[in-house]
C-alpha cells in the first residue's frame, strides 16, 4: 500500500495529509487491520488503482468512499425540509384523489362497480366481445376472492393514468412544437425509463411518509408518463406535412391547426401511447406495493417474503388477468380512434 | 395590354440556407446554382423572377423537377418566404403582410390544390369540401350548403358522406378543387393538381377545370411539368429552368418560336397538329375594307380560329393547294393557306439541322 507514499511525498503534501490523519472515525476494515497489524494484507496489490479508500491509506485528509455517499445523504435531508414545504402541499390533491378512488371502488357495491366497468368498457371500445371479456375476467376475479384487491389496484391505475394523460399530452404538443424543449425533456426521459423501478422508491421515502398514498402515486405517474409524452411528440410530428402545408394554405392559425388536423390525425399514437402508459402503471402498482400501495401486489410480496407459493401465485395471475383486460379495452378503443385506418 | 394585373412577381429571388441574405451579393454578381452550392452550400432556388398574370387568365408555370416551380408557386400565398422580391396580389405586397392579415388573404383571396390532395382523412368529403369556410368561421349549415353546391359542380353528388380514403384518386382531387373553390377567392393556385392522376382521368379533369374557368373566370397560377397539359390550359406560359424564367407568353408563339435550344427540345416532341390553332397560322386581315374582297375570293370554306390543325387537315384531306376563310364568330379575320399550315408542321430544330 506504499505506493503513492512517494507520489505524495513528492509532490510536497506530506504535511496536508497528515494533518487530517485521526480527523475521521476508525473503519472496521482499519479495526482489523490494526489487530492484524503483524500479518501482511492478503489484498495487497503492489500498484492498486488510485480509489478514494487506496489513497486514504496514505494520506488522510482524502476522504473515504463512505464520506461520499453519507455526503449525498446529509445533503439530500439537508434539502429535505425545503423540497418538503414546496412539494407537500402541490402533491396533495394526489394523496385525496387516490384516496377518494380507493374509496369510491371499494364502497361501492360489487354488482353496480362491475355494471359501471362493462358500461364504460363499452363506451371506450364498443366493441362486444372486448366487453364480454372483460365481464367474464371480473367474475373471475370476484370468484376467487381477489375482486377488492383488483378494484384498488385498478383504481390507483385510474387515478394515474388520468394524470399521465393530462400532463404528458401537452408536453407531448410542446415538444413537437419546440426542438429545444424536446432537447432538453428527452434525456430526462430517458433518465425516468432506465431508472431501476425500486430507484424511484428511494428518494421519494425520504420526502414523503410511508402512509401517504402520494408517495407511490408519484412513483408510479413518474414511471408510466414516458410512453405517453413520447407517443404524443412521436405523432405530431409524423402527421402528413402535405395536410398541415394545406392547412396553412387555408390560413388556419396555429392552434386551429392543432386541434382541426394535428390532434386528430395523432390520435391513433397518441393511444398506443396511453395504452403503453396503463400498462407501465400496472407493473410499477405492483412494485409499489413495497411501499404500501393496495391491491394485488400485497399478496404477490407476501408470496416472496412469507414462501406462499400459492397466494404470490394466484394473485400474480390475477395480475396477469387485469392486464389483459386492460390492453385489450385501450386498444380496442385504439382502433376505433384511428379513422385513417379504419376507412380504407 | 392596358389591364392591371391581378398578381405580379417583382424580382423574386429565393436561396436556401441559413445566410440566405448574405449569398444575394453573390448571386447578384453573377453566380449561378451550382457553384453557390458548391462554394457556399446554399441552394439558389429562384433567380430575379418577374412575371404578371392577368384576372381571369390561367398561368402555367412549366418546367422539369428541381426548376423550381413548386418553390415558385409557394411564394404567391408565402408558405415560403422570399429572399427578395415584390409579390403585388392586386396592388399590395404580400411579402409586408403581419400574420394576420397573411392568413386573411389565404382564406379569402387565394385557395390552392395540391399534387397530393391533402385532403383531412377524418374529414368527410363534404366536411373537406367545407374546411375553408369553417376556418373563416362561417356557421355550419351555409358552409355545407356551399360545399354541397361546389361539390355537385365538380360530379360528386351522393359522395358527400364518403371519407377522402373511400375515393378515387380523381375523385379525391375534384374534392380537392371543391374545397379550393368553396372558399370563394379569386385567385387558385394549383400545385401539379393533376400529376399524380392516370392519364385519361388527368384529360376529364383538365377538361373540367377549363369548362369551369369559361364559367368563373378566375385567376389561375397552374404548376405543371407536362407540357401537353400546359398547352392545353395556358393562356400565358412560363418556363422555368434552374430557378429562372427563359421565356414566357402565349403558348403558341413559344411552341412557334422557342427562345432557346431548351425549349426547343421540349417543344420537339409534341403533336403540333393538335396543339397548335388556326390563330397561330393563319394570314391575319390587316384592314377591314379588305373583308369584301375576301368574300369574292375562291375559299374552300370557312374554319373557327380556334380549332386546331389537326381538325383542319382531315377536313382538307390533305389537300395543301386549299385555302380556308378563318372566322371568329361571324366575322371573317383573316385567311389560311394550307402550304403555311404543312410548315408549321414541322418543328424549327429539324430545319435547322
Amino acid at each position: 500500500m506504499a505506493f503513492y507514499d512517494g507520489l505524495f511525498d513528492a509532490l510536497g503534501l506530506r504535511d496536508w495529509c497528515d494533518q487530517g490523519e485521526d480527523a475521521g472515525p476508525m473503519s472496521m476494515a482499519d479495526l482489523l487491520n490494526a489487530n492484524n497489524a503483524n500479518a501482511t494484507d492478503p489484498n495487497a496489490q503492489a500498484f492498486p488503482f488510485p480509489s478514494l479508500d487506496n489513497l486514504h491509506e496514505v494520506c488522510g485528509s482524502i476522504m473515504q468512499t463512505r464520506d461520499f455517499t453519507s455526503g449525498i445523504k446529509e445533503a439530500f435531508l439537508a434539502a429535505r425540509p425545503g423540497l418538503k414545504a414546496f412539494l407537500d402541499p402541490i402533491t396533495q390533491p394526489l394523496s385525496w384523489m387516490l384516496d377518494g378512488a380507493l374509496w369510491l371502488f371499494t364502497e361501492t357495491p360489487w354488482w353496480l362497480l362491475i355494471i359501471a366497468l362493462l358500461a364504460l368498457t363499452w363506451v371506450a371500445s364498443r366493441s362486444a366481445a372486448t366487453v364480454v371479456l372483460v365481464g367474464i375476467t371480473l367474475f373471475v376475479l370476484a370468484f376467487i376472492d381477489h375482486f377488492e384487491m383488483a378494484m384498488q389496484t385498478l383504481s390507483i391505475i385510474f387515478v394515474c393514468t388520468s394524470i399521465c394523460v393530462v400532463f404528458g399530452v401537452p408536453i407531448g404538443i410542446l415538444m413537437s412544437k419546440f426542438d429545444t424543449l424536446r432537447r432538453m425533456t428527452v434525456p430526462i426521459l430517458d433518465l425516468l425509463q432506465t431508472l431501476p423501478t425500486f430507484v424511484y422508491l428511494i428518494p421519494l421515502i425520504f420526502l414523503f411518509s410511508v402512509t401517504e398514498s402520494k408517495l407511490y402515486g408519484i412513483a408510479i405517474i413518474l414511471y408510466a408518463i414516458v410512453p405517453v409524452i413520447r407517443l404524443t411528440d412521436l405523432g405530431i410530428r409524423l402527421v402528413d406535412p402535405d395536410v398541415v402545408e394545406a392547412a396553412d394554405a387555408f390560413g388556419m392559425t396555429g392552434l386551429q391547426r392543432l386541434i382541426k388536423v394535428e390532434f386528430p390525425l395523432a390520435l391513433p399514437n397518441i393511444m398506443a401511447g396511453v395504452n403503453q402508459t396503463i400498462m407501465m402503471s400496472l407493473s410499477m402498482v405492483v412494485i409499489a406495493s413495497l411501499v404500501s400501495a393496495p391491491g394485488l401486489g400485497r399478496p404477490v410480496l407476501q408470496g416472496i417474503r412469507e414462501l406462499e407459493i400459492g397466494v404470490g401465485l394466484v394473485a400474480g395471475l390475477g395480475i396477469v388477468m387485469l392486464a389483459v383486460i386492460l390492453d385489450r379495452a385501450s386498444k380496442a378503443a385504439l382502433s376505433r380512434v384511428d379513422m385513417t385506418n379504419k376507412k380504407q | 395590354m392596358t389591364k392591371t394585373p391581378k398578381v405580379q412577381l417583382r424580382g423574386l429571388y429565393k436561396i436556401f440556407g441559413s445566410r440566405d441574405k448574405d449569398m444575394m451579393a453573390h448571386v447578384k454578381a453573377g453566380m449561378g446554382k451550382p457553384e453557390l452550392l458548391e462554394v457556399h452550400k446554399h441552394v439558389l432556388g429562384l433567380q430575379d423572377i418577374n412575371v404578371d398574370m392577368q384576372a381571369g387568365e390561367i398561368t402555367v408555370v412549366m418546367g422539369l423537377s428541381g426548376s423550381g416551380k413548386s418553390t415558385l408557386i409557394r411564394h404567391l400565398n408565402r408558405l415560403i418566404e422570399p429572399t427578395v422580391g415584390e409579390i403585388l396580389v392586386d396592388g399590395i405586397d404580400v411579402t409586408e403582410l403581419k400574420p394576420a392579415d397573411l392568413r386573411k388573404l389565404r382564406q379569402e383571396k387565394m385557395s390552392m390544390v395540391f399534387q397530393k390532395f391533402a385532403l383531412l382523412p377524418h374529414r368527410t368529403v363534404l366536411q373537406n369540401a367545407a374546411m375553408a369556410l369553417e376556418v373563416q368561421g362561417i356557421d355550419k349549415d351555409t358552409r355545407e350548403a356551399e360545399g354541397m353546391k361546389w361539390l355537385n359542380r365538380v360530379g360528386l353528388e351522393g359522395y358527400e358522406n364518403r371519407y377522402p380514403a373511400q375515393l378515387s384518386g380523381g375523385m379525391q382531387q375534384r374534392v380537392g378543387i371543391a374545397r379550393a373553390l368553396t372558399s370563394n377567392s379569386d385567385i387558385m393556385l394549383m400545385d401539379e393538381a393533376f400529376s399524380a392522376l392516370d392519364p385519361l382521368i388527368r384529360t376529364d379533369m383538365q377538361n373540367l377545370l377549363l369548362e369551369l374557368q369559361t364559367e368563373l373566370q378566375k385567376t389561375i397560377i397552374f404548376i405543371t411539368h407536362d407540357l401537353d397539359e400546359a398547352l392545353k390550359i395556358a393562356d400565358h406560359l412560363v418556363i422555368l429552368k434552374d430557378g429562372a424564367v427563359i421565356q414566357q407568353g402565349e403558348p403558341q408563339s413559344i411552341l412557334l418560336n422557342p427562345a432557346d435550344p431548351y425549349i426547343e427540345d421540349f417543344v420537339s416532341d409534341i403533336n403540333r397538329a393538335r396543339v397548335l390553332r388556326v390563330k397561330s397560322v393563319m394570314q391575319p386581315l390587316q384592314d377591314p375594307t379588305m373583308m369584301d374582297k375576301l368574300k369574292g375570293q375562291k375559299f374552300a370554306g370557312d374554319v373557327d380560329i380556334r380549332d386546331n390543325l389537326e381538325s383542319l387537315i382531315a377536313r382538307s384531306e390533305g389537300d395543301t393547294s386549299l385555302q380556308y376563310r378563318v372566322m371568329d364568330g361571324d366575322v371573317p379575320v383573316g385567311e389560311l393557306n394550307m402550304r403555311d399550315l404543312v410548315k408549321a408542321l414541322v418543328p424549327r430544330i429539324s430545319s435547322t439541322a
